[in-house]
């Protein structure tokens, strides 16, 4: 009797990422959460929450959130391979500074855009040759550049803010798709967050990507140019964080040293939150997504309820916190369930 | 003969111990802040030789100075505390209620009611970590979110004003004994005690184990659990001490006191040679490399650097400290490499 319990459950075990049935493979992940979680936010808000249905609030919603939006998808790759960037939020400020006083110097905006692009750039390029060439430490290079690039900015313009900018520009940056009231700027979301999901989830660079979280020496052994792969992934996401710079700029018509500061915090609790692991390995892009507009989505009906943006923290900081937890809560209740006979006796009902 | 014997060990030892302290981590950084501060007072005198000039000099540092050693202890263990910033503020404005909500509190009260509060928010963060076996980095995020959070809604846009608090305290601020700051001489007795205790104890030394390889430690059979939060309940208490210090030291107290902080104490840890990935560094260069950051950007004024600049050179500074860590790194493994295959010839 108790010999074939053991055995049932010793090939439930072995076998457990194959054993349970597709939907349940599919339904019972952390982006699935992750995505149920927002559903039932954005639910519960069109009802509970006046004008939070309309239309202007979605547009608002989007135009805030898509800097967070642009940096969380190359920043989940980056943080899959292990590591992390904390300096994004200062590329978004410098490249703002750049756009600014390039433009106020005389150049068009496209030229000053692309100058700014290629800063940013450059600025994922010198932490991808302090991390992968010089071999620091991620945190450590990163904590170091946020303050770099930062002082960068706010030494370049000081206390000053450019905001010279034609109409045409900052009107692009705010408008929206014929009557929808879906901002344009989606469209560039959208594109990129298909690029990157391409790059991610269905090529040889993707799949080392997570070789290299799961295991570096692993990765390298079975022909992952774990180095490159890196250096591109920081030189992507200075890169992108640049393009969020400049759609900040134009969007509040302003460049300033300060733009963004604090940005980078906010980027990483919606990756973690989308269901990547902070140790590297796990996690993909639409778990990330749902992160970055539960995040925007609780914050807007909490807001449109007149709950102030303190308590909007707070649940920010429980929910980063409850994910992380309720994933080793979960991990520990199902080894304790896995091994009946083990420390802890199996409740009868268990080998069922 | 006997006498001859005995002495030169003594001699080679006082050499060796100079020459360790010579060839110190710690000693490149303290240089480094000579030099600024030679510099700063060559261009202009004040800078040291003034009364204000000196007292700022060691006051102004030394409340990230109880952050960062905090910040360091945990750091060697390969954890990190963000919550830093938001803990100091909680416990400076909680400071604040306390004079205003309690008249006539004794203030040797209240500093401990803010370590104990301190040290509270740090079990909260060493439980989460410790318990459910998840990364610093991703907790600290977390609180840092939710105990500022928790600040803002309780203060609002209220603050706490000089006038709310005793004449004492605030004086506390700014009293020195022989030139020497009150605030100044709290820090550098906990910064003793903490570097005491984490060379010549031996769950300071476990520490260090831990922060080298977590597995090994355990296997070995260390408490890791229990380093752990300790670790970083004693780093909680430093940021409510650096708290209730800030009250003193500055009078106002509004919901966004220490933002930052947190950043600022990795930094000094960092640039005084505490490696990030633990097991390595001392709280003496955390407490140096705060000092560093704060007088860098006092003196760039003075030395003709518009003081906008300030960020970009601490950024410098950070990298520039911990590619010269990797490279004494990699040629101590060279050196050990040599060595090793010396012996075996």
């Amino acid at each position: 009797m108790t010999e074939t319990t053991t055995a049932t459950v010793k090939i439930a075990r072995s076998y457990r990422d194959y054993s349970a049935p597709l939907w349940r493979r599919v339904l019972l992940t952390r982006e699935s959460a992750v995505i149920a979680a927002l559903l039932i936010v954005i639910l519960v808000a069109s009802v509970s929450v006046d004008h939070f249905a309309s239309p202007i609030t979605m547009t608002y919603l989007l135009l805030d959130i898509t800097p967070i939006l642009l940096i969380a998808l190359p920043m989940t790759f980056v943080i899959i391979t292990g590591e992390i960037d904390l300096s994004v939020a200062s590329t978004v400020g410098l490249s703002s500074v750049v756009l600014g006083t390039l433009h106020q110097g005389g150049m068009p905006i496209e030229l000053a855009a692309v100058a700014a692009l290629v800063v940013g750039a450059l600025g994922g390029a010198l932490n991808g040759f302090l991390i992968t060439v010089v071999g620091l430490p991620s945190l450590a290079v990163t904590i170091g550049t946020l303050a770099l690039y930062r002082g960068l900015a706010v030494g370049l313009l000081g206390t000053t803010a450019v905001t010279d900018f034609t109409e045409f520009w900052k009107d692009l940056a705010k408008s929206k798709i014929g009557e929808t009231g879906v901002p344009s700027v989606m469209i560039l979301f959208l594109v990129l967050a298909v690029l990157f999901a391409i790059l991610l989830h269905f090529t040889r660079f993707g799949r080392g990507v997570y070789a290299i979280g799961l295991s570096p020496e692993a990765a390298l052994f079975s022909g992952v140019r774990v180095q490159r792969t890196k250096f591109i992934l920081f030189v992507l996401t200075g890169t992108v964080s640049a393009l969020a710079g400049i759609y900040y700029t134009l969007r509040f018509g302003s460049a300033r040293g300060d733009n963004a500061t604090g940005l980078e915090l906010s980027v990483i609790a919606a990756v973690l939150l989308g269901g990547v692991s902070i140790f590297g390995g796990r996690g993909s892009l639409h778990g990330v997504i749902a992160g970055v507009l539960l995040i925007g989505t609780l914050g807007s009906a909490l807001r449109l309820a007149s709950v102030t943006s303190d308590v909007i923290n707070i649940i920010t900081g429980l929910l980063l916190v409850a994910s992380v937890v309720s994933t080793s809560v979960l991990a520990w209740l199902r080894t304790r369930r896995a091994r009946p006979g083990g420390k802890t006796r199996a409740t009868p009902a268990a080998p069922q | 003969m006997t006498t001859t014997t005995a002495s030169a060990p003594a001699g080679q030892r006082i050499l060796h111990a100079l020459g360790g302290i010579a060839k110190a981590r710690e000693t490149g950084i303290l240089v480094a802040l000579v030099l600024v501060v030679i510099a700063a007072t060559a261009r202009n005198p004040n800078f040291l030789f003034s009364t204000d000039g000196f007292r700022d000099l060691l006051l102004t540092p030394s409340i990230l100075l109880l952050v960062a050693v905090g910040q360091a202890i945990v750091i060697i263990t390969r954890n990190v505390d963000l919550s830093v910033g938001s803990t100091l503020g909680l416990t400076a404005y909680l400071t604040g209620r306390l004079f205003i909500d309690v008249p006539g509190i004794p203030i040797i009260l209240v500093f401990l009611i803010g370590l104990l509060f301190g040290g509270f928010l740090g079990l909260i963060n060493g439980a989460l970590i410790a318990f459910a076996k998840v990364p610093a980095l991703v907790i600290t995020l977390g609180t840092l979110y939710i105990y500022r959070g928790i600040n803002v809604w309780w203060t609002g846009s209220d603050r706490i004003n000089a006038s709310d608090m005793p004449k004492d305290f605030l004086a506390l601020g700014t009293k020195t004994i022989l030139y020497i700051p009150v605030l100044t001489i709290i820090a550098v007795v906990v910064l003793i005690a903490a570097g005491w205790y984490l060379r010549n104890q031996r769950p300071g030394r476990e520490l260090y184990a831990i922060g080298s390889d977590p597995a090994a430690a355990n296997l070995y059979g260390l408490k890791v659990t229990q380093r752990v939060l300790v670790a970083f309940v004693v780093c909680g208490a430093l940021a409510g001490l650096a708290g209730v210090l800030y009250s003193a030291r500055y009078g106002t107290v509004n919901s966004q006191a220490g933002s930052g902080f947190e950043l600022e104490a990795v930094g000094a840890a960092v640039i005084g040679g505490v490696a990030i990935f633990g097991g390595s560094g001392t709280v003496w260069g955390a407490a140096i490399g705060a000092y560093l950051l704060f007088t860098i950007n006092r003196a760039l004024p003075i030395l003709g650097v518009q003081d906008f600049w300030q960020r970009a050179v601490v950024g410098v500074l950070i990298i520039g400290a911990i590619v010269l860590d990797r490279l004494l790194a990699l040629r101590q493994t060279r050196k050990l490499t040599e060595a090793r295959d010396n012996d075996n010839d």
